[in-house]
């Protein structure tokens, strides 16, 4: 299975990467792919998209998949 | 109801009266709600020099695309508009436009507040400031609150 990872902001900064992908079959919501790709505890502002939808840490991945990770927005 | 991403300077006043010309003829509305923010020098104390705005392209405008049409729906809306800016901005530079149309007044008030205050919680965007102290740069970690 393979997931495309997409990080924006502050996040972005911190992980050191825009974007990434990863191939794993052991993988089955939002909160394996955060774990897979950042290897650091699950961050509580942190904002999740699924597809370009708001989603929730618990939401099922799929193969490809677009999963994005971002902190608080502060647009306007 | 239009929304568009701008990474240049605009005129929030000319693209009222040029939006209202093209899509809503005399007579038809009896209220506009317009709200413009602009970026200003300063925040938190210090002087701020410039800005830049983050997006995620496909779904800020996604995200714009579905508040703004569930505000329209709620409020029985004629027309909405927003336009917001991206990449680098400068102080006295508008940031937002959110204009609304309807009958009457208090659709138009209800609408503007509440796609403005949607965006600012749930649109994804992300502010980065260049101080004017020593160069420094910082995100901007939450919003000041609208009410």
């Amino acid at each position: 299975m393979t997931i495309n990872v997409r990080f924006f902001a502050s996040l972005r900064e911190r992980i050191g990467v825009a974007r990434t992908e990863i191939e794993a079959d052991s993988v089955n919501d939002v909160r394996d792919v955060w774990l897979a790709v950042s290897h650091q505890p699950v961050d509580e502002e942190m904002l999740v998209a699924l597809n370009r939808n708001y989603a929730s840490l618990d939401h099922t991945v799929t193969d490809g998949d677009e999963v994005a990770f971002f902190p608080p927005v502060t647009g306007g | 109801m239009h929304i568009e991403l701008r990474d240049q300077c605009f005129d929030p006043w000319a693209e009222i009266t040029g939006f209202r010309d093209r899509m809503l003829s005399a007579g038809q509305y009896g209220a506009c709600a317009v709200f413009v923010g602009t970026m200003r020098d300063y925040n938190d104390g210090d002087r701020v020099r410039s800005m830049y705005l983050e997006h995620y392209p496909g779904m800020t405008e996604k995200q714009l695309e579905s508040l703004v049409n569930a505000s329209c729906e709620t409020n029985n809306l004629m027309e909405a508009l927003v336009v917001h800016r991206v990449g680098s901005v400068n102080p006295g530079e508008d940031i937002v436009l959110v204009a609304v149309w309807s009958a009457h007044r208090k659709a138009s008030f209800d609408a503007c507040r509440e796609i403005m205050e949607a965006l600012k919680s749930t649109a994804p965007f992300w502010k980065k400031e260049t101080l004017d102290d020593q160069n420094g740069e910082r995100w901007v970690h939450r919003n000041t609150p609208g009410s």
